[in-house]
């Protein structure tokens, strides 16, 4: 560049912003992904290891779906898993797991429903690849409704809707407000909580366009938690994998993977000083919950304020709160980081001594070694 | 077509302005209808141009002076509402109430700049310290010092290059030719106004096909000490300070990469104008399915459109530099004066009539 001499007299000393500063006004980048979901009338599918894990989520769920929003959900025990971890751990064929996904649209046909509403983000990722993999290759679908008439002399539909179980809570967001006993707020200060969301990659990373708010800036939970009170932090690591990845806790030797990644974010997210984390993915809740409580034990670090870890709720434990549920109804004594803190930042009133007990009172024994508030 | 033929272009961009002067100069009645308050189009907002560093408004400027032509008729503010044919002539109802003969039409409605706000992971929008090359040639345009949103001196600078171009997420497969190079122009510009600044552009391939491109590129690496990485940007997310994390793999290192910048700079692709857009309804014309305007051959025919009597010149019908925009547009006119003076031979009695190609037939 001869004269190049880039012509910067025109440059000048006077400091100014930039007039990019003007763009950043109310622009919505989850606006655009807004997507159909159901108000009445839904086929429950049920995750494999949410029931081992988070026993009050989904039982909370059907709770606020009947109860609360008066809709009419049918949870049936004809159903199986969906294959999708054996799936996505090269385990399970393709062909077998469209087969057993046309098995539970068979049991949705046969109850006399058309909307599914699924309650793991990894099944949900699975229900929507095998529909989107029978709209591009109409020869699969024939080629399955065969397997399945062969294999079980069931046929089926595929659903109108498919919806997974937290866009039925963000659709009905506003009326859990409107019935909430307690808001997303630090009742001592006054201030809302901070709040940061977790999203399961499956949830909108395959299908932007099945999610609300897409895939970057998802806006299935940070809706909720804005609608109860609360606070949304855009923390830098906010969409990076919790670390589940299937083969990366699935293979022991990986398992450094894993923890390695939930670490990321808590590590990003620490500086916000974050109230709670809240997923809607099985693994995500399991792992972000879980691998505190490792790294708490390797390196002596937790992450929540006064050696106290950042309590990780589902968003039907979340909602269940808000409404004024039982925290031990919700099952938040099987959580490896202590919920204490946010219950009492809440005010949410519990009893200390009936945390490891059952309904009746009678005690299940208490774990050993777990973070600190977990055990007061 | 016993008058003297008309002619209307529809754009007041580099493309339909030097059209419009090369045809005013060969004879031909010419109205140039430009939407805006002022012609020029891009360039106006524009600071430099490379390889040379020319200043964008001035050109602009001489442009417009080329224009200023016995003939030639500017008017702004003015968009066309409906045409129709009739007698061989086309009638278009301009937005002024107007009606205008034309025995030729030129479309130079242009193109956009890629909204990267579509390329949501980028942050444009979103984030403060998130910009794009248009927002930096307006700022180097202003003469305002290079700051961050919070009024700090940056240290660090990402460019990102192909946004919105050869990108499957946004639709757009397409190079947009013009962008590597721009990079490389805006990289040096701010190196020079920001000497202390570490400046770094994320690239997958550098398409720098000028004569003079290449040693600019070697230029901004040997005398600015720009690090140009490959490896497309994977987000950039904006920590507590309002600096951005950004991440990426460096494909020739093969290593994953992160970095913090305080500015993030993407260069945006060009995209099919809101005439491409119009002009098929209008004009009943075809296009590609990236959206730009059907040319007739992608060789011989490039000023054609897919209708007798309606040209094309400029990035309408694809991603043109300034310097291709109006080598385009004057190639715009020749054909045009071609099919015009062929349209008056043919009309006349057989004793006078000259053999000449229909062009467009041939085609």
């Amino acid at each position: 560049m001869a004269k190049s001499a880039t012509n910067t007299s025109a440059i000048s000393t006077k400091t100014i912003k930039p007039q990019r500063m003007r763009e950043t006004v109310n622009f919505k980048p989850w606006a655009d992904y807004q997507k159909e979901i159901a108000s009445d009338n839904y086929f429950y599918v049920r995750s494999c290891i949410r029931q081992n894990f988070f026993p009050g989520s989904e039982q909370t769920f059907l709770k606020i779906i009947r109860e609360e929003l008066g809709k009419n959900i049918f949870d049936d025990p004809a159903h199986t898993t969906c294959t999708g971890i054996g799936y996505h751990s090269d385990i399970v064929p393709f062909e077998t797991l469209q087969t057993v996904v046309a098995r539970h649209f068979a049991l949705m046909t046969e109850k006399g429903f058309k909307n599914l509403a699924v309650s793991c983000v990894t099944s949900f990722g699975i229900y929507s690849e095998v529909v989107e993999t029978w709209k591009e290759f109409p020869e699969e679908e024939k080629k399955i409704r065969a397997f399945l008439k062969k294999s079980t002399g069931r046929e089926f539909e595929i659903p109108e809707n498919i919806a997974h179980a937290s866009d039925i809570i963000y659709k009905f967001r506003e009326e859990i407000a409107e019935k909430s006993k307690f808001r997303l707020v630090n009742k001592k200060t006054g201030q809302p909580l901070r709040i940061v969301e977790h999203v399961g990659c499956h949830y909108a990373k395959i299908f932007p366009e099945r999610g609300v708010g897409g895939a970057e800036f998802p806006r299935v939970l940070s809706g909720m938690a804005e609608a109860w009170g609360g606070k949304m932090v855009d923390y830098p690591e906010r969409r990076h994998c919790c670390g589940f990845g299937f083969r990366q806790y699935l293979v022991q030797a990986n398992r450094g993977y894993s923890v390695s990644n939930s670490r990321k974010k808590f590590e990003s997210m620490q500086p916000y000083s974050p109230d709670v984390i809240i997923c809607n993915c099985p693994g995500c809740a399991m792992f972000l919950d879980k691998w505190q409580y490792v790294i708490s034990s390797l390196e002596g670090k937790t992450y929540g304020a006064n050696g106290n870890g950042i309590p990780v709720l589902t968003y039907e434990e979340l909602a269940g709160l808000v409404l004024g549920y039982n925290p031990w109804d919700l099952g938040l004594q099987m959580h490896q980081t202590g919920c204490e803190p946010l219950l009492d930042k809440m005010q949410v009133p519990y009893l200390p001594e009936l945390k490891y007990c059952t309904k009746e009172g009678t005690p299940i024994g208490k774990p050993l070694n777990i973070l600190k508030m977990a055990i007061s | 077509m016993n008058k003297q033929p008309k002619i209307v272009t529809i754009g007041g961009g580099v493309a339909g302005l030097e059209t419009s002067a090369a045809l005013a100069g060969l004879g031909y009645d010419v109205t140039l209808f430009e939407k805006e308050g002022e012609t020029g189009g891009k360039l106006n907002s524009w600071s430099h141009l490379f390889p040379n560093m020319a200043d964008a408004p001035e050109l602009a400027e001489k442009l417009r002076e080329k224009c200023s032509k016995p003939g030639l008729a500017v008017e702004t503010n003015t968009e066309i509402g409906s045409i129709r044919k009739q007698n061989g002539h086309f009638l278009l109802e301009a937005g002024n109430k107007k009606e205008y003969r034309a025995d030729a039409i030129v479309i130079a409605t242009g193109f956009n700049f890629f909204n990267a706000r579509r390329k949501e992971e980028y942050g444009y929008g979103i984030y403060d310290n998130v910009l794009t090359s248009v927002d930096l040639e307006q700022i180097f345009r202003s003469g305002e010092k290079i700051t961050t949103a919070e009024g700090k001196t940056p240290k660090r600078i990402a460019f990102i290059h192909c946004v919105g171009s050869r990108d499957e997420k946004s639709g757009n497969h397409y190079c947009s030719k013009v962008c590597c190079i721009t990079g490389v122009k805006q990289a040096i510009s701010l190196k020079e106004a920001l000497p202390d600044a570490e400046i770094y552009c994320f690239y997958m391939d550098l398409r720098l096909v000028g004569l003079e491109h290449e040693a600019l590129y070697r230029e901004a690496q040997e005398k600015y000490g720009i690090q140009f990485i490959r490896g497309r940007l994977s987000e950039a997310s904006e920590n507590m300070d309002k600096t951005l994390l950004v991440k990426a793999e460096d494909t020739l290192s093969g290593r994953p990469l992160k970095m913090n910048v305080d500015l993030l700079v993407l260069l945006v692709g060009m995209e099919p104008g809101p005439g491409s857009e119009k002009a098929p309804e209008l004009f009943n014309l075809l296009k590609e399915k990236n959206g730009f305007l059907s040319t007739a051959s992608p060789h011989t025919g490039r000023n054609f459109s897919s209708a007798e009597g309606i040209f094309l010149a400029g990035t309408c019908c694809g991603p043109m530099s300034v310097a291709e925009s109006a080598e385009h547009a004057r190639s715009a006119a020749l054909e045009i004066h071609t099919y015009l003076q062929s349209k008056m031979q043919a009309i006349q009695p057989d004793s006078e009539r000259i053999e000449t190609e229909n062009v467009w037939f041939k085609l």
